[in-house]
């Protein structure tokens, strides 16, 4: 198949980007979505042109490096499925495609469709852990974690940290993947001792970072590739309200 | 060819069990208070980086990590799908240390030095204990207690797994430690960096030349120790299960500054990956081993037979694998499987004669139910369906071996140093645990095992035997290593032949996978070794490398990690040549047992092979290590 392709080129942060055209010519709808820009960056680069910028790594949807917002869409148009997941055959002969970075306020971008998410390290820092000195820790079974939580606790812990929860949702806020941290570790028994303070660093790291405030849009959910529940952010929001009643 | 002096692995004696214990009671130990004068540089933030520079952090030094991808939390380790082992016996099914021990140095083929395996196995207790502690949301079983699955190569369930997604959610446990760390001020993270040369001084590692990935900018940074822990080198075959940025550049330019290079012929073919679809195909993807557990391998019985899965008869399929090996059965080593995958296709028996064999759920869906198998391997499936559009509950998936991992690597000793003092190497970067074929579900313990219990103990020693003086960027050795980072920058940039970066790449990679794969011979790796040759030099000529340096550039980034496969294929081809024997994952067509099995010649190649750089265009060095068996009787391997 044959595409029209209007990307977003930017030559780094501080420059002001525009869209440019290319056409994806023979197109397999076996290909992944990605493999589709190889095919656009190879035919650049054989003509000496600086081909597209794009982070990607794994190409199977775990490590979240893939973003790309594709007609407008967060990863694109298939549910539950990151821009690496997607293939060809999700779009048809002759379809034109926006592709876009992620735009968010807190992540700037730093070249054509890359962009700068360094802000998810930087709540994860302020308190996104359990703390545990390597080699002290019990025996692994002398604590049974019942096993609906322990479910539980993993499907938020599935978070892959990518960013299109932010990206879909009007005010860029960051809740989903702040309170996707905070339901997994908090469902857990180890994650008890430390749970009110996490909410708290965590919550005041995210607003540090400029991210807006959740508004109960649930657009985050829609574009989470992996599904995240926005329970969790009734769940970080609950436990935001008893810690600091508690005053810490 | 002899035992060459520097390869002493400097192991401690006695019996097996003390070996570690001795070790660390013997190693002299660094004051708390002078912990923070010392620098520490980790390369990689996967598990085994990421894990070294949390619990490094944690100790009190002062530690610098650099990882390639815009998060720590994105290396490559977060792809591990299926589990990680260890001797918890839970199970109650007979395991023990020893037997873990002894099922590693077996499925390694006998290529594994002991006292290593031995060490791993004691440890990976202590990993689960460690991440349960930090959250990771292991399987667990009704009673609220860790649920455990089998791999390859083990008659015991001793593989914890958090559904397919093992290795994330052990890296997000590393990098959440890492990232207190990094708030406590003990670590700075340095990511988007690439690591591009080693920095070393009057003969020990002081350091390492970087350039960052957005800005271009090249820089030294020094420190008292360096640590790689990035990854594996699968990535030459072109098309492999790693990340698209797995590379060999940072343990390469080490090699080339004199750390020697052990086995890197003994690579990983991995049996059930998704086959080839076509020529655009830009990677591979692994359907975990755990699968076997309840699928049944099998292709047509009869050559020729074209049909689709569903229109052959159960009595015209032949589960090859639970034939050939009944005690078994699925779960044979990865070796073993690919190996014999492969006799299905040449033999003209592929599953609708393409490139492919049969993995079939039907028997475990009728009985155990469909809700139960989506319980524990559900993401596999949906990955399945999304690459390739059919429903693996009602076709049996098709899948052929792909390259995966790589048990060749740095050489290290006992405390995982390479023969360059001061740098360290660990997880699948070093050579050590796995000999010649690593078995499921024992990366991820390798590599926590070295970052947060090896590392930490054995670096600590190092610094203590004192002897390091302070040095500066204004050293000349310094100034020359990052003048040669850029002036080979600057030679690839000025490229403009008109030939892609990928096209080079995919030509390797398809000497490498034809000549340097499941099976080898003489004349293949000779003229694969000509071939590579030619292709290099073709490189240099003919590639364009577009865009600047002060900016970010991915064709840039490309180019040198192609430059540096380009080299390291030849010296793997040239490793195969020399190991006149087949063991494990390095099947020597010349050398075969009359059953078509991997023949080891005992006598002649009980060693590790370890190469010493001696000029780009020159031979190198082969070093050996002889390798004892003390503990384990060396028996040709069965899985009878
Ligand atoms: C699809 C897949 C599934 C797997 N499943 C399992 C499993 O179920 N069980 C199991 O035990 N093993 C499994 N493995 C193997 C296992 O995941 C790896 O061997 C292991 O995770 C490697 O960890 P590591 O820490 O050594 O390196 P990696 O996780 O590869 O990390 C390398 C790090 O080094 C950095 N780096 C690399 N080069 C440079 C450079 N030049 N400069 C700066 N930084 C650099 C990267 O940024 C990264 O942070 C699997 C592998 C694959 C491919
Ligand atoms: S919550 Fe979902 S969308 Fe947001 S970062 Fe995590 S995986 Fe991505
Ligand atoms: S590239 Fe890893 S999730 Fe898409």
């Amino acid at each position: 198949m044959n595409l029209t392709l209007h990307v977003w080129r930017q030559a780094d942060r501080r420059s002001g980007g525009a869209f440019a055209t290319y056409e994806a010519r023979d197109i397999s709808e076996h290909m992944s979505f990605l493999e589709m820009l190889d095919v656009v960056n190879e035919g650049l680069e054989a003509r000496g042109e600086a081909p597209i910028a794009f982070d990607h790594d794994c190409r199977e949807g775990i490590c979240g490096a893939c973003s790309l917002q594709i007609n407008g869409v967060p990863h694109g148009p298939d549910k539950g499925t990151t821009t690496c997941q997607l293939h060809m055959r999700s779009f048809r002969d002759g379809d034109t495609l926006v592709i876009e970075p992620f735009r968010a306020k807190p992540f700037p971008v730093l070249r054509d469709l890359v962009v700068d998410r360094g802000a998810f390290d930087r709540i994860i820092e302020a308190g996104g852990y359990i703390s545990v000195r390597t080699g002290q820790a019990q025996d692994a079974n002398s604590t049974p974690v019942n096993k609906q939580d322990a479910d539980e606790a993993f499907s938020y812990a599935a978070c892959i940290g990518c960013g299109a929860c932010v990206a879909a949702c009007k005010n860029a806020s960051a809740s989903l993947f702040t309170a996707a941290k905070i339901s997994h570790l908090g469902l857990l028994p180890q994650g008890q001792p430390e749970r009110h303070q996490r909410v708290l660093s965590m919550v005041a790291q995210m607003d540090l970072e400029g991210f807006g405030s959740c508004t109960n849009q649930y657009e985050c959910e829609a574009a989470c590739p992996k599904e995240i529940s926005v329970s969790a952010i009734a769940r970080m929001n609950r436990d935001f309200v008893v810690a600091s009643l508690r005053g810490r | 060819m002899s035992s060459s002096p520097v390869l002493n692995a400097r192991e401690p004696s006695g019996p097996i069990e003390k070996r570690w214990e001795d070790y660390k009671f013997h190693t002299k130990l660094v004051n708390p208070a002078n912990k923070r004068k010392y620098d520490i540089l980790v390369v990689g933030s996967g598990l085994a980086g990421a894990a070294a520079a949390a619990t490094l952090g944690e100790l009190g030094y002062n530690v610098r990590c650099f990882c390639y991808q815009d998060s720590p939390r994105r290396a490559h380790s977060i792809a591990a799908q299926g589990g990680i082992n260890a001797a918890k016996n839970y199970q109650n099914d007979g395991d023990s240390i020893h037997r873990l021990f002894y099922d590693t140095v077996k499925g390694g083929d006998f290529r594994a030095r002991e006292s290593n395996v031995h060490r791993l196995a004691e440890i990976s207790v202590n990993i689960i204990d460690q991440a349960v502690a930090q959250g990771v949301p292991f399987g667990r079983e009704y009673g609220g207690l860790l649920d455990n699955r089998s791999f390859g190569g083990t008659q015991v369930s001793r593989t914890f797994y958090a559904r397919g997604q093992t290795g994330q959610q052990l890296l997000i446990g590393a990098y959440q430690a890492l990232e207190k760390m990094v708030h406590a001020g003990n670590v700075k993270m340095h990511p988007r960096t690439e690591m591009l040369d080693l920095v070393v001084i009057d003969g020990v590692a002081r350091g390492i030349v970087t350039r960052d990935l957005v800005s271009g900018k090249i820089e030294t940074h020094l420190g008292h120790a360096v640590v790689l822990a990035t990854g594996g080198y699968s990535n030459v075959f072109f098309l492999s299960t790693n990340a698209m940025g797995c590379n060999t550049t940072a343990i390469w330019r080490a090699y080339k500054r004199g750390a020697f290079f052990a086995n890197p012929c003994y690579t990983q073919i991995h049996p059930t990956c998704i086959p080839v679809k076509g020529d655009y195909q830009s990677k591979l993807t692994l359907m975990s081993e755990s699968l076997r557990n309840i699928g049944r391998v099998w292709s047509p019985a009869r050559t020729g037979d074209k049909r689709a899965a569903l229109q052959i008869p159960e009595a015209e399929r032949d589960y090859f694998l639970e034939r050939k090996y009944p005690s078994f059965g699925n779960l044979v080593p990865r070796d073993v499987a690919s190996r014999n995958a492969k006799h299905a296709f040449d033999d003209g028996r592929g599953a609708e004669g393409m490139e492919a064999v049969y993995l079939d759920f039907r028997d475990a869906i009728a009985r155990d139910g469909k809700p139960a198998i989506e319980a524990k391997y559900g993401n596999l499936f949906q990955m399945y369906e999304k690459i390739t559009a059919e429903d693996p509950y009602s076709v049996p998936m098709k899948i052929y071996p792909a390259p995966h991992y790589t048990m060749g690597g740095l050489w290290v000793d006992y405390s995982l140093m390479s023969t360059i003092p001061g740098l360290f190497v660990a997880g699948e970067a070093n050579f050590s645990d796995h000999g010649a074929n690593r078995l499921g579900a024992s990366a991820l313990m390798q590599g926590l095992a070295d970052g947060y219990f090896v590392l930490p103990q054995t670096i600590g020693g190092y610094l203590a035997s004192g002897g390091l003086n302070k040095v500066s960027t204004d050293h000349p050795q310094a100034q020359q290593t990052q003048r040669d980072v850029e002036a080979q920058l600057e030679k690839l940039l000025g490229k403009r032949g008109g030939e892609t970066i990928d096209s080079f790449h995919r030509r390797l990679g398809r000497i490498m996978w034809n000549q340097c794969g499941m099976a080898r011979n003489r004349e293949g790796l000779l003229g694969a070794i000509e071939d590579i040759r030619a292709l290099r030099e073709r490189y240099w000529a003919t590639v364009s490398v577009t865009g600047s340096q002060g900016s970010l550039n991915q064709v840039l980034e490309r180019a040198g990690r192609v430059a540096d496969f380009l080299e390291l294929g030849e010296l793997m081809c040239r490793d195969a040549l020399t190991r006149e024997e087949s063991c494990g994952g390095h099947f020597r067509e010349e050398h075969q047992t009359a059953g078509g099995e991997a023949q080891r010649d005992d006598e002649r190649f009980c060693h590790v092979a370890a190469w010493q750089y001696q000029g780009d265009e020159a031979t190198p060095n082969r070093h050996i290590e002889p390798l004892s068996f003390e503990s384990v009787k060396l028996v040709q391997r069965s899985y009878e």
